[in-house]
């Protein structure tokens, strides 16, 4: 594995991609079904009085900000399904490494996310690294981001993502 | 309704009420249906034990970051707005796991917008073992009549 960087993942880097509209709006029968999972029981989203007095009405539990880019397992004339954090796989396929892992992500949450509200994202690739040695295997870190906007052009949020493609076969002794 | 919890009353050090919670496969089930993700081995036992060689199904991250957004509130109430989320994850959750959540205050500051802000070290532990860690920011009210979720643009910085 060499570590120069192929020279169109150098021209990705910093580079908007992937600005898609999500497939649904925001709902809120999929908030309350994320709040059931965990059992949150936040007045916000269950009570209409606190939601309109706190937040201006309701708002979506703001870790839920991926979730409603997350596509359909299954839509009619999709052959292929969506990938969520697209340049991940690209990455993979483009320097041949076999294997990821999500090491570490961040999220910063800006604007509340409002049922009704259609986001629009899109992905930047930020960094890619040298060659490295872990104790998975042989290959690269890469950090990306994913910024969410509503309608009006807000952000809603950005999240970070470290990534770690390697080669299974290439570990450290 | 009045803040649950002001600023004043938070002090660096001090530890956050633990959540110990039994993870069923019913509960990882529902947290990844409920964060959409699909994928086999947070709900498929074989694939989970074949595929990626771990011996069950487990909590998928969306659903440990909404588990933490929870653990946080429960303590701030609503008036709570949180503004940043770290993770680093080590190790997977299990069926039959009782998994524990704690966290401790790192820092009060309050910015120069006059928004106040609790800095929390979090983790999700399984007995002695640390699986998932997180650093977050939460703004909390710096007085009763305070509400953290009115800021927007230069007023909110996360």
């Amino acid at each position: 594995m060499t570590d120069d960087l192929p020279a169109d993942i150098k021209a990705l880097i910093g580079q908007t991609t992937h600005e898609e509209t999500a497939d649904f709006p925001v709902e809120r029968g999929y908030v309350w079904t994320a709040c059931a999972s965990v059992e949150n029981s936040n007045p916000l989203y269950w009570d209409e009085t606190a939601a309109a007095e706190i937040t201006g009405g309701p708002i979506a539990p703001p870790s839920m900000l991926s979730t409603w880019f997350r596509p359909h397992h299954w839509t009619p004339g999709r052959d292929e399904p969506k990938l969520p954090l697209q340049i991940h796989f690209d990455l993979k396929k483009r320097l041949d490494l076999p294997e990821a892992i999500i090491s570490e992500f961040t999220t910063v949450f800006h604007e509340p996310v409002r049922p009704g509200d259609v986001l629009t994202t899109c992905q930047r690739l930020r960094s890619v690294s040298p060659v490295k040695q872990t104790k998975l295997g042989r290959g690269r870190f890469w950090t990306i981001d994913v910024e969410y906007r509503n309608v009006r052009g807000e952000l809603c949020g950005v999240e970070s993502y470290t990534g770690f493609g390697y080669k299974r076969g290439e570990a450290a002794s | 309704m009045k803040p649950q919890l002001t600023l004043d009353q938070i002090a660096v050090g001090d530890a956050l009420p633990p959540l110990a919670y039994p993870v069923s496969a019913t509960t990882v089930v529902l947290g990844a249906l409920a964060t959409r993700d699909w994928r086999p081995m947070h709900h498929d036992h074989a694939f989970a034990v074949t595929r990626n060689g771990v011996r069950d199904i487990f909590l998928n991250t969306p659903n440990q970051a909404a588990w933490f957004e929870r653990y946080l509130t429960d303590w701030t109430g609503p008036h709570g707005r949180p503004g940043r989320m770290r993770f680093r994850m080590k190790d997977s959750v299990f069926p039959g796991d009782t998994m524990a959540i704690t966290g401790t205050v790192t820092a009060v500051v309050v910015d120069d917008t006059g928004c106040g802000w609790a800095e929390v070290e979090l983790d999700l532990a399984v007995g002695a073992e640390s699986k998932t860690a997180c650093t977050a920011r939460v703004a909390v009210p710096v007085a009763p009549d305070d509400n953290p979720w009115t800021r927007r643009g230069e007023r909110w910085r996360p």
